[in-house]
């Protein structure tokens, strides 16, 4: 055990790396429809085509199968547990607590709770907005809503009790209540219709899945994960407190503002695309660094590689399991992740007495 | 049907196979056979519990390759497979069917996966979702269209129009006749003690409430919402109605008669609680206005 821990140690982005694309390999071949090798030579033809505009022809079943359901949303929940993974990361390291996620902190509830206004206030407005514009609508009131959330976290925190992560944590505890409330509200004012699309919110899925979602995943994460690493190193002096790290040079209300941003738009872009998806957030930098250590140049990185794991395993459970029906993916995110946890957590117990 | 697990190699063998069963299936029963053989090359998924029962009606039902999960009734049409939930269903799940059609009512989505199965090929039909017998008309008619048995469906849509014209005015004469108020009945779905549901405005319940000759007895909220001990008395309801699987998960009636505040009602003093099988009473499918009638009837011996 001792052996296969110290191999696993040694190399951890190359074993994350390797089980990710171990997991799209595997996943990409199974689902409903059955797909062969003719379907992904079909399909290459089908990206010619649309290439050059062509959308009419469908060359194969199965290859329409592959490039237009299965393989954006393969890569959109590698993308979303990514993006889960690294704000949960962010989270746990600006509260300094293993616990903490964006859930804790109001954001996740903040986007739905958004939604679900837009879903039951704007039902009449919405009819009058072009179709287009309507699929828009709910992804970008959520953000909103997630962007608010965190902003005024931040200003009300100032207020409460200036410069303390504690006042931070309890203001996200009331903003959690807060949201909630608003969308119990709504779901009593709901009519029939409203309510299932209510659902959706809290229930989580990702079998709208798009290319134009994938790609917009894609730059948020790179984006976000290229102006992160540069602050890598505070985030570690963070870990000391934020008086040490105030002390030895770091900027930590900046460094708090930043992180909040990003915290808000990769959760709140996460609920606005594909609903509240839970433990994520929460499992995979803890996962991390149980594994690893507190290393913020290690975690942050690793905790995307294992988020984007733990969904693509869940949601291609979600999507085989009961074929042709589909069970929904936030249930297979806790019974995935739930297990290993303890198994790590126990293994860690085991070395350290 | 183990007839739909076959691999793809043994598609046309399995077509003509199909093709020809339809045939045997469908020719005694038809009065049309030219359009039989066009139901049957056709691959019908049927999301919703009421089309399916007229697809079966319609005696398409081997057309089917697939239903979901409100399509209980007739018996068989739960052998085929099924695609779950209509509201959560699975683009790749239906499109695995690879169905033709893909009949649907506006309950069904989520939108998004709709329009993946839609442009995959698939010839999605929404029919309307309607609490009302003009809906059910256009539910028979557009199921007739897509299966190419608008004949069929126009035959079967005069018989049901024939039920329908003596059911209005037996419920007509009987709540013209009686001196008394309408029944003021509660729709109740009481899963647990502590929630109990009440069906408002704008709901299949009251719908066939009032169809029946009855009176809801909560009026001024839509759709379901929880109602209170308070509530309840405030209702006075005559009669309970329930459904026969709300009755079976609230533990029977026993249980129903149980609810706090019930003994202040006229319906918990004289135990009044009319069960009828979920899917006839709210499903607004063919055998709707046989329902119609029997509630009338279960509410008048009240």
């Amino acid at each position: 055990m001792s052996r296969l821990g110290a191999v696993l140690r040694a190399q951890p982005n190359w074993w994350l790396g390797a089980s990710l694309m171990l997991a799209l390999a595997l996943a990409v071949q199974v689902g409903a429809v059955p797909v062969s090798i003719a379907d992904w030579f079909a399909m290459l033809k089908l990206v010619e085509w649309s290439a050059l505009g062509d959308l009419t022809q469908t060359p194969s079943a199965g290859s329409h199968v592959l490039f237009h359901l299965r393989l954006p949303r393969l890569l959109l929940s590698v993308l979303v547990g990514a993006s889960l993974g690294l704000s949960g990361a962010l989270t746990q390291s600006l509260f300094r607590n293993p616990l903490a996620e964006p859930g804790l902190l109001g954001v996740s509830a903040g986007a739905a709770c958004a939604a679900a206004l837009t879903i039951v206030m704007l039902g009449d407005l919405a009819a009058v907005i072009h179709p287009q514009a309507r699929a828009w609508l709910l992804p970008l009131a959520a953000f909103i809503g997630a962007l608010v959330v965190c902003f005024s976290l931040e200003s009300m925190a100032r207020w409460i009790a200036p410069g303390s992560v504690a006042a931070l944590l309890l203001t996200g505890i009331a903003m959690n209540a807060l949201a909630g409330a608003v969308i119990g509200l709504c779901t009593y004012l709901a009519d029939d219709e409203q309510l299932r699309s209510l659902s959706f919110w809290t229930l989580g899925s990702l079998a709208g899945a798009q290319w134009l979602w994938v790609g917009l995943f894609a730059g948020v994460l790179a984006t976000g994960y290229y102006r992160l690493t540069r602050s890598i190193q505070t985030l570690n002096a963070l870990a000391l407190g934020e008086a040490a790290a105030r002390h030895i040079g770091v900027d930590v209300h900046a460094l708090r503002k930043q992180i909040i941003v990003w915290v808000a738009l990769l959760a709140g872009l996460a609920v606005a695309f594909c609903g509240m998806i839970s433990f994520v957030g929460l499992i995979a930098p803890h996962l991390v660094r149980l594994w690893v250590g507190p290393d913020q140049r290690q975690v942050l990185p690793l905790a995307m590689l294992l988020g984007g794991l733990l969904l693509l395993v869940a949601d291609t459970l979600a999507r085989t399991v009961a074929v042709p029906a589909e069970i929904p993916v936030g249930i297979f995110t806790a019974l995935v992740g739930g297990p290993f946890f303890f198994l790590l957590v126990r293994q860690v117990r085991g070395r350290t007495t | 049907m183990s007839h739909t697990q076959f691999q793809s190699a043994e598609q046309r063998s399995r077509r003509l196979a199909l093709g020809y069963l339809a045939c045997c299936a469908a020719l005694p029963f038809s009065m049309f056979p030219s359009s039989v053989q066009a139901a049957a090359t056709k691959r019908v998924v049927s999301v919703g519990g009421a089309l399916t029962e007229i697809v079966f009606m319609l005696e398409a039902g081997n057309a089917l390759v697939g239903v979901d999960s409100t399509s209980i009734y007739p018996s068989k049409a739960t052998a085929f497979p099924n695609v779950g939930y209509a509201r959560q269903l699975s683009a790749e799940g239906v499109l695995s069917l690879r169905p033709s059609h893909v009949l649907v009512t506006e309950e069904a989505g989520p939108p998004a996966v709709l329009r993946q199965i839609a442009a995959a090929g698939a010839r999605i039909t929404t029919l309307p979702a309607n609490h009302r017998y003009v809906g059910l008309r256009q539910r028979v008619l557009g199921v007739g269209r897509v299966l190419e048995r608008s004949d069929t469906a126009q035959v079967m849509l005069e018989q049901l129009d024939a039920t329908w014209e003596q059911v209005r005015q037996q419920v007509a004469a009987q709540t013209t006749h009686s001196l008394a108020r309408p029944v003021r009945v509660l729709f109740v779905l009481a899963h647990s003690p502590a929630q109990v549901l009440v069906a408002g405005a704008f709901t299949a319940a009251q719908a066939m409430l009032s169809y029946a000759g009855a009176f809801n007895a909560v009026q001024g909220f839509k759709g379901y919402k929880p109602l209170t001990p308070e509530g309840l008395i405030a209702a006075q309801p005559d009669c309970l109605l329930v459904t026969e699987q709300g009755l079976q998960a609230a533990g029977g009636l026993e249980a129903i008669l149980q609810l706090p505040g019930l003994d202040q009602t006229p319906a918990g003093r004289s135990q009044a609680v009319v069960a009828m099988d979920a899917l006839r009473l709210l499903g607004f499918g063919p055998r709707m206005p046989e329902a119609v009638l029997a509630l009338h009837q279960a509410l008048q011996a009240v």
